[in-house]
C-alpha cells in the first residue's frame, strides 16, 4: 500500500479545524471506520498513522494559512473523550518498521507544534474534556499549556507500561520529567498507574497546568485561549499564503516534483535525489515573495522535499542509501535565500519559510538512511541546500571537470552562507557545522570568514566540508564502491551507527526523543515480553495475561 | 479532642471497627461528610421517624431488626457475609488458588476501579430519588423509599469501607470523591449515563428498582465472585438488600398494572387517564425506556476490560460456580448479532472471552421477562388483550454495538425519519411525562392511597397496610 500524504481540511476525515480570529479550534474527531489500514477501529479517538497526516497537514496549514491565528486550541468533538492514544489494535497488528516509522512521524508533528509555539507565536493550548491516555496525553504534553476538566473523573494517564509493557514513547516520558519537570518519582507513580490522574492531584504533579469546571468548559478554555492569544506576536491582519497541492508525478521508478526529483534503483538499493536550484532570480522584495506564495522556489521545494522524504521512509523502506544531489545556480540559491534570512525578525513569511526548512533538513537528520552527498559540477550546494550536504553522512565532492565531459572548464563547488551559521539548527541545539566540527570554533570561526564564495573541491577538502575529493577518473569507481559497500551493511547496525554519529554534543528534549526513548521503545517493541506471542502487546485486547520473561536486561 | 466514640455501637460493624485504628481514622473523616451530603443531597422529605430496617448484623437475626428511626440518625453499617475459609478463586488464570485477603498490587488499580464505579451508583440513586418523598401513594410507599435509600447510603458504606480498607491514601481519595459527584451535576456528574437521569415520578421509580437496581443485582452478582474475598463477602451480603429493592419495583409495578386494569375493566376502556390512572401503553413505554438505558450499564456487547478481569479473577460471571465449563474462557466462541448500515443484521462471532458483558446481559434480560410475565398474567386474570413485551436489545441505545442506529422495539433497523416519526409511540413523551406527574400527590394518611395504584397485598414486617410506617411533623 502507497501512503500519501496530500490532505486538506475540506476532507478530513478526523479534524475539524475552525478559525475564529486570533485563535484556532482545532477538534480531534476520529471516524473509527476511517482507519488507514483495515482491520481495526479507531475507538474512543484513538489514532493511526492516517489521523497523524491530517493533524501533520493541520499544523503545517495554521502556520502559513492562517498567519493571524497566536493560540491553537487542540479538544475534542466528542464528549467525555479526549484521545485515547495511538490505536493498540494497530500497533499490535503492525510490522515493527511500520511502527518505527509511525512513532518518527507522530513525535515529528508533535515537536512542530512545540515549534509553532516557540517561533512562529502560534501557541497550543490542550482543552482535555475527558479520557486522555497515552498518546493522547502524549499529545497534550506537547502543547504549551494543558487544561483538565474538573469532573471528579477525567484523568491524563500514561498506561502503556502497565497495559501495554512498552512506553509512552511518543515524547510522554521525556517531556514528562524535561519539559513539565514531574519529579521522577511522581513520573514513576503516573507511569506505572494504568488509571492515572486527576483534579487537584494532577495540577499539583505538574501533569496539567489548570483545572476547568465540566460546566462552561469550553467558555473557560476559549477565555484562556483569548488570554494567551492576547500575549502571541503573531500579525493581526496578515494574509495567509495557500498551501496548494503540490504536483507531483510518481511512478515504479521514481517520483518527480517541480525542484525535486528522486530515481529509484531498487536492485542497488538507491534512490538519486535531486534538489533544483531556482531558475529565476529571487523576488526583489518581501511583498514580492508573498504575491510567490506557494510557487515561490524556497517554500516550494522544502514542501516537496519534505513530502518527498516523508514518502519515502514510508513506502520505500529497501531503499537504504540516499545519494543526494543538487543542480543549479549557487549565486541564485544565495539569493533567494537572502531574501528570507534578512527579513525573517519582520516578516512572518520569511520566517515560516525559515522553519520549514529548518523542519525538513531535521527529518533528514532523523531518517532512518545512509545520506550521501555527491558533489558535482553544475550543482548547487550554496547556503540552504549545503546544508543537505552537511546533513548526510559522507560527502563526496568530484575534483574536476564534469564525467562525461572533460574538456569543460565547469568545476563543482560548495559556498557557505549565513545560512550556515544559525538559522538551521538540529535537534540538538547545534548548526550543521557546529555538529561537525563539535567543539573546535576555531575552525567554525574560520569557515564563517570563508563565506560568500565557491570553494573548490581542494579548498572544501581542506576546510574538512567534504569526506574525499575523487579526480574525475577516479569518481565514478568510487562512489559505486561506496554504495555497494554501504549496500553490504546490516542495515540495522547502520541505522544505530548513523544516528549515533549525526547527533554529537548535548541532549535535548528532542534528541532524547528520537535518541534515547525511541531507541528503547524499538528495542522493547521487538522483544518477546512486548511482540511475542505471549507479550503484553499482542495479548491486549484478547483477555489474556501476557507472560513475561523476568530476567531483567 | 473528639470525644471516644463507640464505635460499634454508632456504626453496627462485623469487621471488628473497634479495634482498627487506621478504619477509624478513615471513617471519622468520611463519616461528617457523608452526612452533610445525606442532609444536602438525600432525601427532601422531614420526617420524625420511619419504620425501618437496620441490619445489626449478618445472621437472620440481625436482619429482622425493626424500628421507627429518625432517618439522619440511622445507623449504617458495615457488614461482610460470613468467611468462607475454604474459598477458592473459581475462574480465570488464578483458577483453584486460594482467594486473596489483601489486595495483589498487580490489580490494585483495577480493583479499585471496579469499586468505585459500582460505589458510585450507589448514592447516584439516592440522588435521582431526592424529590419523591415529596409525592408518595402511601405510607407504604414512602417508607419503602426511605428503605430504598438508607440501603443504598448502606451500599456506598460498604464500597467505601472496601476502598479505606484496602487502598490507603488513594481510597479515601476515591471515597470523597463519591460524595463529591452528583447525579446529573453539569460539573461533576455520576460516571454512568443512566445514574444521571432524574427519577421524576413513582412509576419511574418502580421501574427504576425493577429495571436499574437488577442490573445492579448483577454487577454485584459478579464482583460476589471475585478473588478478593472482601469484594466478593461485601457483594455477597449487599445483594440481599438488592433483593428487596427489586421486591419493591415487582410489586410496585404489578400494583400499578393491577391498578389499571381494574379501571380498565370498570369503565371497558384503554382510556384510563381520565379516571385517575395511568394507561397501559404508557406502562410500556416506560418499561421501553427503563429496560434500555438499563442495558447501556452493561456496557458494549465486547470487552477488552471486562475479559481482562475475568482473566485475572477479579470479575466473574453470574453464577459462575454453576457453569459447566473451564471457567477461563481461552477457547470459544460467541454469536453476536451486528446491525448494519443497509438495515439488516448480521452475525460475528468472537471469542467467549470477550463477550462477557453480553453474557451478563443474557442473563439480566431473561431475568427480566418473568416480570413482564407477571404483569401479562394480571392483564389475564382481568380479561384484558393488552400485553407487555420487552424491546428488542438493540432499541434506544446509546452504548455498545446498536448505538448510532435506529432500532424499533420489535428490532427492525430503520431511517432517521421513521424513528422519528415512531419515537412518540415508543418511548415516554412529554405529554406521558407530564400526565404521570400530574397523578403524582402525597397521600400521608394512615392506610389510604392514590388513585393510580393498588394496595400491596401484604404490609412490612406483619403489619397492616394501615400502619404508621411514617411519623411525619
Ligand atoms: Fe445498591
Ligand atoms: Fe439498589
Amino acid at each position: 500500500m502507497e501512503v500519501s500524504f496530500d490532505r486538506h481540511p475540506d476532507s478530513y476525515r478526523h479534524w475539524k479545524l475552525r478559525v475564529d480570529g486570533p485563535v484556532a479550534w482545532l477538534e480531534m474527531d476520529v471516524d473509527e471506520q476511517g482507519g488507514l489500514v483495515p482491520g481495526y477501529e479507531l475507538k474512543l479517538n484513538s489514532y493511526d498513522l492516517g489521523v497523524d497526516i491530517e493533524l501533520h497537514d493541520a499544523t503545517q496549514r495554521l502556520r502559513f494559512e492562517h498567519p493571524g491565528v497566536r493560540t491553537v486550541v487542540l479538544t475534542s468533538a466528542k464528549p467525555g473523550v479526549f484521545c485515547a492514544g495511538a490505536n493498540i489494535r494497530m500497533l499490535a497488528a503492525s510490522s515493527h518498521p511500520w511502527k518505527v516509522n509511525f512513532c518518527k512521524f507522530t513525535n515529528e508533528t508533535r515537536n512542530g507544534m512545540e515549534d509553532a509555539t516557540e517561533h512562529s507565536g502560534q501557541a497550543y493550548l490542550a482543552a482535555v474534556n475527558g479520557t486522555c491516555a497515552g498518546g493522547g496525553y502524549e499529545l497534550a504534553l506537547a502543547c504549551d499549556r494543558i487544561v483538565l476538566v474538573d469532573d471528579g473523573s477525567s484523568t491524563v494517564a500514561l498506561p502503556e507500561v502497565p497495559l501495554l509493557g512498552v512506553l509512552p514513547g511518543t515524547g510522554g516520558l521525556t517531556r514528562l520529567v524535561d519539559k513539565r519537570r514531574v519529579r521522577k518519582d511522581r513520573a514513576d507513580v503516573f507511569a506505572t498507574r494504568s488509571d492515572g490522574v486527576k483534579g487537584k492531584t494532577a495540577v499539583e504533579w505538574r501533569l496539567v497546568d489548570e483545572l476547568a469546571p465540566r460546566r462552561g468548559f469550553t467558555e473557560a478554555v476559549a477565555a484562556r485561549a483569548a488570554e494567551l492569544a492576547e500575549s502571541g506576536t503573531r500579525p493581526r491582519d496578515a494574509v495567509g499564503v495557500e498551501l496548494t497541492p503540490l504536483r507531483r508525478k510518481a511512478t515504479a521508478d521514481g517520483i518527480e516534483y517541480t525542484h525535486v526529483t528522486a530515481a529509484f534503483d531498487r536492485s542497488a538499493g538507491t534512490v538519486a535525489i535531486t534538489v533544483r536550484g531556482p531558475r529565476e532570480g529571487a523576488p526583489s522584495s518581501v511583498a514580492a515573495l508573498h504575491e510567490q506564495g506557494a510557487s515561490g522556489w524556497l517554500l516550494a521545494s522544502a514542501r516537496e522535499l519534505d513530502d518527498l522524504i516523508l514518502r519515502l521512509r514510508t513506502n520505500e523502506t529497501e531503499l537504504g542509501t540516499w545519494l543526494i544531489r543538487t543542480d543549479g545556480d549557487p549565486e541564485l540559491v544565495l539569493a533567494h535565500e537572502r531574501v528570507v534570512l534578512e527579513n525573517a525578525a519582520t516578516d512572518w513569511l520569511c520566517n515560516e519559510v525559515l522553519h520549514l526548512w529548518k523542519r525538513t533538513l531535521k527529518r533528514l537528520d532523523v531518517t532512518s538512511r545512509s545520506l550521501v552527498a555527491l558533489v558535482e559540477p553544475g550543482g548547487c550546494f550554496a547556503g540552504v541546500l549545503l546544508e543537505l550536504a552537511l546533513a548526510a553522512d559522507r560527502q563526496y565532492m568530484l575534483d574536476g571537470p564534469p564525467v562525461d565531459d572533460e574538456d569543460s572548464p565547469e568545476r563543482a563547488s560548495v559556498t557557505l552562507s549565513r545560512a550556515n551559521f544559525g538559522p538551521f539548527p538540529m535537534g540538538n541545539g547545534l548548526t550543521r557545522l557546529r555538529s561537525r566540527f563539535y567543539r573546535d570554533e576555531d575552525h567554525v570561526d574560520r569557515l564563517a570568514r570563508e563565506s560568500d564564495r565557491p570553494l573548490s573541491a581542494a579548498e572544501a577538502d581542506g576546510l574538512g566540508l567534504v569526506t574525499e575529493a575523487p579526480d574525475d577518473l577516479d569518481w565514478d569507481d568510487e562512489i559505486r564502491l561506496v554504495v555497494e559497500g554501504r549496500a553490504a551493511l546490516s542495515p540495522d547496525s547502520l541505522t544505530g551507527m548513523e544516528a549515533n554519529h549525526r547527533f554529537v554534543g548535548p541532549e535535548t528534549v528532542e534528541t532524547k526523543i528520537f535518541g534515547r526513548l525511541a531507541a528503547w521503545q524499538n528495542w522493547i517493541f521487538t522483544r518477546p515480553n512486548a511482540s511475542g506471542p505471549d507479550g503484553a502487546l499482542r495479548r491486549y485486547g484478547t483477555g489474556r495475561k501476557a507472560v513475561f520473561d523476568r530476567n531483567r536486561v | 479532642m473528639p470525644e471516644k466514640i463507640d464505635y460499634d455501637d454508632k456504626i453496627p460493624n462485623n469487621v471488628n471497627l473497634s479495634g482498627d485504628r487506621r478504619l477509624q481514622r478513615a471513617l471519622e473523616g468520611w463519616q461528617p461528610k457523608f452526612l452533610d451530603w445525606w442532609g444536602e443531597m438525600g432525601p427532601t422529605l422531614r420526617t420524625n421517624g420511619v419504620y425501618l430496617r437496620t441490619a445489626v448484623a449478618v445472621g437472620r437475626d440481625g436482619w429482622a431488626h425493626f424500628d421507627h428511626v429518625n432517618v439522619p440518625d440511622y445507623r449504617w453499617g458495615i457488614f461482610l457475609a460470613e468467611r468462607d475459609a475454604d474459598r477458592r478463586i473459581g475462574f480465570g488464570e488464578h483458577a483453584g488458588e486460594p482467594v486473596w485477603q489483601q489486595v495483589p498490587g498487580e490489580y490494585r488499580a483495577d480493583l479499585q476501579r471496579l469499586i468505585v464505579i459500582q460505589g458510585d451508583t450507589e448514592p447516584a440513586s439516592v440522588e435521582q430519588q431526592k424529590l419523591l418523598g415529596l409525592t408518595a401513594p402511601s405510607l407504604y410507599d414512602l417508607r419503602n423509599l426511605f428503605q430504598v435509600n438508607v440501603e443504598e447510603g448502606r451500599h456506598l458504606w460498604a464500597m467505601v469501607y472496601l476502598l479505606h480498607a484496602y487502598f490507603g491514601k488513594e481510597g479515601r481519595d476515591e471515597a470523597e470523591g463519591l460524595l463529591l459527584r452528583n447525579s446529573g451535576s453539569p460539573d461533576a456528574p455520576r460516571i454512568l449515563g443512566a445514574f444521571n437521569e432524574e427519577t421524576a415520578d413513582w412509576l419511574a421509580f418502580y421501574m427504576f428498582t425493577y429495571f436499574t437496581d437488577r442490573d445492579g443485582k448483577y454487577q454485584l452478582g459478579t464482583l460476589k465472585e471475585s478473588a478478593f474475598d472482601p469484594l466478593s463477602r461485601t457483594c455477597e451480603f449487599m445483594l440481599k438488600e438488592e433483593a428487596h429493592h427489586m421486591f419493591v419495583g415487582t410489586t410496585g409495578v404489578d400494583r400499578v398494572v393491577t391498578r389499571s386494569a381494574q379501571l380498565v375493566r370498570e369503565n371497558d376502556t384503554l382510556e384510563i387517564g381520565a379516571c385517575g390512572g395511568i394507561p397501559l401503553d404508557v406502562i410500556q413505554k416506560y418499561i421501553n425506556f427503563h429496560f434500555t438505558v438499563s442495558l447501556d450499564l452493561f456496557g458494549g456487547e465486547t470487552s477488552t476490560n471486562a475479559a481482562n478481569y475475568y482473566t485475572a479473577g477479579l470479575k466473574g460471571r453470574w453464577q459462575e460456580g454453576r457453569r459447566k465449563d473451564d471457567h477461563r474462557l481461552t477457547e470459544g466462541g460467541t454469536v453476536l448479532e451486528k446491525p448494519t448500515a443497509d438495515g439488516t443484521w448480521t452475525t460475528d462471532e468472537v471469542q467467549t472471552l470477550l463477550a462477557l458483558n453480553l453474557d451478563l446481559r443474557g442473563e439480566y434480560i431473561a431475568d427480566c421477562r418473568t416480570g413482564v410475565k407477571r404483569w401479562n398474567r394480571i392483564l389475564e386474570e382481568n380479561g384484558i388483550g393488552f400485553r407487555f413485551s420487552l424491546p428488542h436489545p438493540g432499541f434506544n441505545r446509546a452504548v455498545g454495538l446498536n448505538a448510532g442506529f435506529r432500532v424499533t422495539p420489535d428490532g427492525t433497523i430503520v431511517d432517521e425519519a421513521t424513528w422519528a416519526a415512531n419515537r412518540r409511540k415508543w418511548l415516554p413523551t412529554t405529554e406521558d411525562l407530564a400526565f404521570v406527574r400530574s397523578l403524582m400527590h402525597p397521600v400521608y394518611e394512615r392506610g389510604r392511597i392514590a388513585s393510580w395504584v393498588a394496595p400491596p397485598v401484604n404490609g412490612v414486617n406483619d403489619k397492616p397496610f394501615d400502619y404508621e410506617y411514617v411519623y411525619l411533623p
